[in-house]
């Protein structure tokens, strides 16, 4: 058992026991759905719904429904894939990063951080998959032995990065999280009434049991895994840059790229996992294991990430001008006061200003306002993206060849309807799964909860 | 054959850890601990060496790490060098930085998925496995210590009994397995 200093506050509030933990996590699995559930799984599937029937209308009629035109290739569509991406950031981050840092904290949300990101992925890899158009052709990424003169695909290709880092991605996020799952499932299975239910999280928890070799195994493997998820966080939204960074578009051909849109994707990741965790943990009574102080802690990261967001923006624009290269201080110039200004000051507004508020101790530990600025920054996050796909291309060297784009309601329904899917998931995810790691809380439930925290002789084992 | 098993049960991992030393001590052989999360320091009482599984994943990665590096020169340098701006690809070396975006990737995937399968199988644990903790409760609160009679011959039931009279656990229960 790991000690820690008496004076930081604790991680579990109240004075739990271990059964209480198991009990806080699988009563709302175990209870009936409450209505408000319901309500919102009713809404979500109808948006989701929407945004499938508007997906199988595109796809029977091509992606000329898109208000893509012959200037403007890329719009809605690759947005929503790089803003989905980001979001997907934050959960392996936390269970990933965090675990090699030895943050406590990260165990009160890394289950439900994880999932928001697996699903987030699944949005992104949507979208490329149907800007092909022809979906049944979407093999043809892979690298496989074919008829064409045996035409392989482009290793050379950013694009093709792409699809290596977004499937690795998803799948090892898929892994771990699935593994640090079985012991919780076994928990749920073990005190299951229900036949068809014990039946299920049976089948789920693998036939785990808990034995002592067994969690040997999965402490080595969580560490391994994270090491491995590590470098793999970075190196995904790194390759997403380098889709724009390696083209000579004057906007997107820059070298600060793979280091700006990973810290906009953890930025925009974390206020995913604020906007989701504030409602969900009130909702199913998980106050005493997510309080202010991971509130806190996440409101800093968001802040941080906020910062190098600010900086790049701010470096980009200085560079433009310190470049002397006039097409690449126009794309910058256009962007700020073009027709597509009101997307930039937007983008500016939310994401340099806002989480510089953070460094107010009163409003970053305030539940009301980090819900407000997390819904803030993840608006932001998407204007982000705009602004550097449409601005930078609406208008390049070719003065004849510029024009604008206006979205189709097919653009607007497919984003909104992903918007549905993910919600149809996690709302489906909260409802079955255990949304706390039950066997990571249990363990520091003695070195950091409120009771033993508390307890007169705390300060005597160490 | 029928064995003789005794399930120590206990409410607290730091108790269990207490009597787990005093039984080694005496030289019992403990077969087994059941908990619901990892009780650090366990194994070297109970005598569980470390895992290899670390080892595995580098294994794995360095089989990714082939594949990869065997593939790309396949497709690009040898089987079809694609031009790209008037620049073929002449050999794997001229080339290789754009191939080591792809390279990481697989070699991250064969090591996560490699050690995720392999502790699968190791474990035992797959789809549709039934469960082998001798008390639902383990999952829950409860700490599970087993002890075969077949691994201590030299040591009779009551003197076990003995041993862990001041052990401070909560349940014992005796079963006849096969």
């Amino acid at each position: 058992m790991q000690k820690e200093a008496a004076i930081r506050e604790p991680l579990i509030l109240g004075h739990k026991s271990y059964h209480d933990v198991t009990e806080d996590v699988c009563r709302p699995i175990e209870d009936k759905a409450p209505r408000m559930w319901y309500i919102l799984f009713g809404i979500a599937l109808i948006i989701a719904l929407y945004g499938i029937g508007c997906i199988v209308y595109l796809l029977g009629t091509g992606i000329g429904v898109w208000g893509l035109n012959k200037t403007i290739g890329w719009a809605w569509d690759i947005t929503n894939f790089v803003w989905w991406v980001g979001i997907g950031h934050a959960g392996t981050l936390i269970s990933a990063v965090l675990l090699l840092f030895r943050q406590k904290w990260r165990m009160a949300i890394n289950r439900s951080a994880e999932a928001m990101t697996i699903f987030a992925v699944f949005m992104a890899g949507l979208f490329p998959l149907i800007h092909m158009g022809r979906l049944w052709v979407g093999y043809w990424v892979l690298p496989l032995p074919n008829q064409f003169g045996s035409l392989w695909v482009n290793f050379n290709s950013p694009l093709l990065w792409d699809v290596f880092a977004i499937s690795t991605y998803l799948s090892v996020s898929l892994v771990f999280w699935y593994i640090g799952l079985i012991p919780d499932f076994a928990t749920i299975r073990d005190r299951a009434k229900k036949p068809v239910s014990k039946k299920m999280y049976s089948i789920l928890s693998f036939g785990w049991s808990g034995r002592a070799k067994h969690w040997n195994r999965f402490e080595t493997v969580s560490l391994v895994l994270a090491g491995l998820a590590t470098p793999l966080v970075f190196s995904v939204h790194s390759i997403v840059s380098f889709d724009f960074a390696t083209s000579i578009v004057p906007g997107w051909h820059t070298t600060i790229f793979p280091p700006y849109f990973v810290a906009g994707a953890v930025f925009s990741g974390f206020a995913m996992v604020q906007t989701l965790l504030l409602v969900m943990r009130k909702a199913m009574g998980l106050e005493a294991y997510i309080h202010t102080k991971h509130v806190e802690y996440m409101n800093i990261v968001i802040m941080v990430t906020g910062s190098i967001v600010g900086t790049a923006y701010i470096t980009e624009l200085f560079i433009s001008w310190y470049s002397g290269v006039e097409y690449e201080a126009y794309a910058f110039l256009n962007r700020a006061t073009g027709p597509y200004w009101w997307a930039y000051w937007s983008m500016m507004t939310c994401n340099v200003i806002s989480p510089q508020l953070m460094w107010i101790r009163k409003l970053r530990r305030s539940l009301l306002f980090t819900f407000f600025i997390s819904i803030v920054v993840n608006i932001g996050m998407w204007f982000e993206r705009y602004v550097i796909i449409v601005t930078s291309i609406h208008r390049d060297y070719l003065p004849s060849a510029w024009s604008m784009h206006y979205p189709s309601h097919i653009d607007i329904g497919v984003y909104i309807g992903t918007i549905g899917i993910f919600f149809v998931f996690f709302l489906l995810f909260a409802r079955y799964f255990p949304v706390l790691a039950l066997n990571e809380i249990k363990t520091i439930l003695k070195g950091s909860g409120q009771s033993y925290k508390e307890a007169p002789d705390y300060h005597k084992h160490h | 054959m029928a064995e003789k098993v005794i399930y120590v049960m206990y409410d607290d991992e730091e108790v269990l850890k207490d009597g787990a030393k005093v039984l080694v001590s005496k030289g019992i052989k403990i077969a087994e601990v059941f908990s619901p999360f990892p009780i650090h320091g366990i194994d070297p009482i109970i005598g569980i060496k470390n895992t290899r599984l670390g080892i595995m994943a580098f294994l794995y990665g360095l089989t990714g790490l082939m594949l990869a590096t065997v593939g790309m020169r396949f497709f690009m340098v040898t089987d079809w060098p694609m031009n790209i701006g008037g620049k073929p690809n002449f050999s794997y070396l001229e080339n290789m930085l754009a191939f080591v975006p792809v390279t990481f990737e697989f070699t991250v995937l064969c090591a996560a998925h490699g050690m995720a399968i392999t502790y699968l199988l190791a474990n035992k644990t797959l789809p549709g496995m039934p469960a082998q903790n001798p008390d639902p409760r383990t999952t829950d609160d409860r700490f599970v210590m087993e002890i075969r009679m077949s691994d201590n011959l030299n040591s009779s039931e009551k003197d076990i009994d003995e041993i862990l009279k001041n052990t401070g656990f909560v349940e014992i229960d005796k079963k006849e397995i096969k």
